[in-house]
């Protein structure tokens, strides 16, 4: 675990050893807060609370998280300080794991920044704060699965490109499983599929935590997918040096 | 005593490419071993394999007896490795990139200082330690990734073209370098400048087309030639093999 956080404390700061770090803060901001009160409604709802943010931030998610993972292994690759970084004592898993704890460290300082919605909703009314630290554990969990995947897919490139669209490629059949386009098709050809696909939809798993609700087996399908990822990331790693 | 390094049957294929093949030697404590050989003959391809880097598809590899792929930590903790090209992360300064290869190797308080500090006065850093790498010339960035193999004093070193890119003196000093530590360790280095071989080697193998053509003493290769010149013996040994390799 020391050799993961080492790594994933150089990870972090080499973020923020660029502007693009603050670029992608600032887009994320503007682009939630522009939905949050254009698109959602805000304000003509007369509601405190924060449905519409916690409606548009898996989508969001799902367009900026695989622009933060996309550098972590694809860049390496391409500099060839892979090389150097997998020849010093530590194993492959711990690279993965603190490659991925620095990514969800800058998503989550990402999502914290969004606090002043929190505090106009408690200026404007008394809003459900329990249920809005809910929302923001999901909001945490499914950058979290959104990033796995998007790490796993920068191992399999040097192109940082390539690794983002296939990152956002992924993630949306993941996000949109539990859809009506999705389930509809399945339900009237393969039903046991639609049950399925229902399951690893990591939006509406997401809004159960929107709504307040924390499902143990959410809790656990969150950790299990991360993991799953995590591990396709190792063997990716693995299997490239086999060259 | 064990070998610090222990090669056996290492090979290595790409598809249906064999890039190393059937590679054998072993290396003592004091021993400065010269990689020679044409590009594409093998020399990274086997340093990688040595580092556990590259998988390899046939053979054994061990450092100070631990074997790279049965034990990888272990092996890598007593290996200083310069890969080529000595990448380096560009964002990073010099003391800083340093710092976490001195943590990542379990240095911490004022042993880490020490440790980088001596590093960076070994390959002469001390004017460029905050600047970042990308920053760097050529020299300095392969003098970082020396530096960086050189940390935590390890007993064996594998240096791929540890010279390459540097100016006359830098090569002087970095030979300097090697030829003193060369007594209390092995040292692996390849390069294709046989001056390199007769300025710090205590040995030179040969390789060609993956193979190895000569493992002998820099004399005793010098030897083999009527005049003593180290080019005509290089070249009568490895063309005939790599030309065998395109046919
Ligand atoms: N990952 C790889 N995939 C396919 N071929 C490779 C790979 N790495 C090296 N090679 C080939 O293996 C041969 C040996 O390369 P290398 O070990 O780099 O030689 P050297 O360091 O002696 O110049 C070259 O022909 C090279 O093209
Ligand atoms: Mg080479």
């Amino acid at each position: 675990m020391r050799a993961a956080l080492i790594i994933a404390r150089r990870e972090l700061d080499g973020y923020f050893a660029t502007p693009v770090a603050y670029v992608f803060i600032v887009i994320f901001l503007v682009l939630q807060g522009t939905l949050t009160f254009n698109a959602g409604d805000f304000f003509g709802r007369g509601q405190a609370d924060l449905v519409p943010f916690f409606n548009f931030l898996p989508w969001v998610f799902l367009l900026l998280v695989p622009a933060i993972s996309m550098r972590l292994w694809a860049e390496e690759r391409r500099l060839g300080t892979i090389e150097l970084l997998l020849t010093l004592p530590v194993t492959e898993g711990q690279a993965v794991v603190g490659k991925f704890l620095a990514a969800w460290a800058f998503c989550i300082i990402a999502l914290a920044l969004t606090f002043p919605f929190v505090i106009t909703v408690n200026i404007l009314g008394s809003p459900d704060n329990g249920v809005i630290a809910c929302g923001y554990l999901g909001g945490v969990l499914i950058s979290g699965a959104f990033l796995a995947v998007g790490a796993a897919t920068s191992a399999m490139t040097k192109n940082q490109v390539i690794a983002f669209v296939l990152g956002v490629a992924i993630s949306f059949v993941f996000a949109l499983s539990a859809y009506p386009v999705v389930t509809d098709f399945l339900d009237r050809n393969l039903p046991v599929l639609a049950e399925i696909a229902r399951g690893f939809s990591v939006i509406e798993r997401f809004q159960y935590f929107a709504q307040g609700l924390i499902r143990v087996p959410d809790l656990v399908f969150f950790a299990s997918f991360i993991g799953f990822w995590l591990f396709v990331n190792a063997v990716v790693v693995d299997h490239s040096k086999a060259g | 005593m064990a070998a610090l390094i222990e090669i056996a049957g290492l090979t290595k294929r790409f598809g249906g490419f064999t890039a190393v093949d059937d590679v054998s030697f072993r290396l003592d404590k004091g021993e400065v071993l010269g990689f020679l050989g044409p590009n594409g003959a093998g020399k990274t391809t086997t340093m990688r394999m040595l580092a556990g880097f590259v998988t390899p598809s046939a053979g054994t590899a061990a450092i100070a007896g631990h074997d790279v792929m049965e034990a990888p930590v272990a092996a890598r903790r007593v290996l200083g490795f310069l890969p080529e090209g000595a990448p380096t992360y560009p964002e990073m300064t010099v003391i800083g990139f340093l710092r976490f290869v001195a943590r990542i190797r379990g240095y911490a308080g004022a042993a880490l200082a020490r440790r980088v500090e001596d590093a960076v006065g070994l390959t002469q850093l001390e004017s460029v330690r905050l600047q970042t790498v990308e920053t760097l010339s050529k020299g300095f960035k392969r003098r970082v990734g020396l530096a960086q193999a050189l940390l935590h004093d390890p007993p064996v070193l594998v240096l791929d073209e540890p010279t390459d890119g540097l100016d006359p003196n830098q090569k002087h000093e970095v030979r300097t370098l090697i030829r003193r530590m060369a007594p209390e360790k092995a040292i692996v280095i390849s390069t294709h400048l046989l001056e390199e071989v007769d300025a710090v080697c205590t040995r030179a193998i040969i390789i060609a087309a993956g193979r190895v053509v000569a493992d002998d003493t820099p004399a005793g290769l010098a030897a083999r030639d009527p005049d003593g010149r180290l080019e005509e013996v290089f070249r009568a040994i490895t063309v005939p093999a790599s030309l065998k390799r395109a046919a």
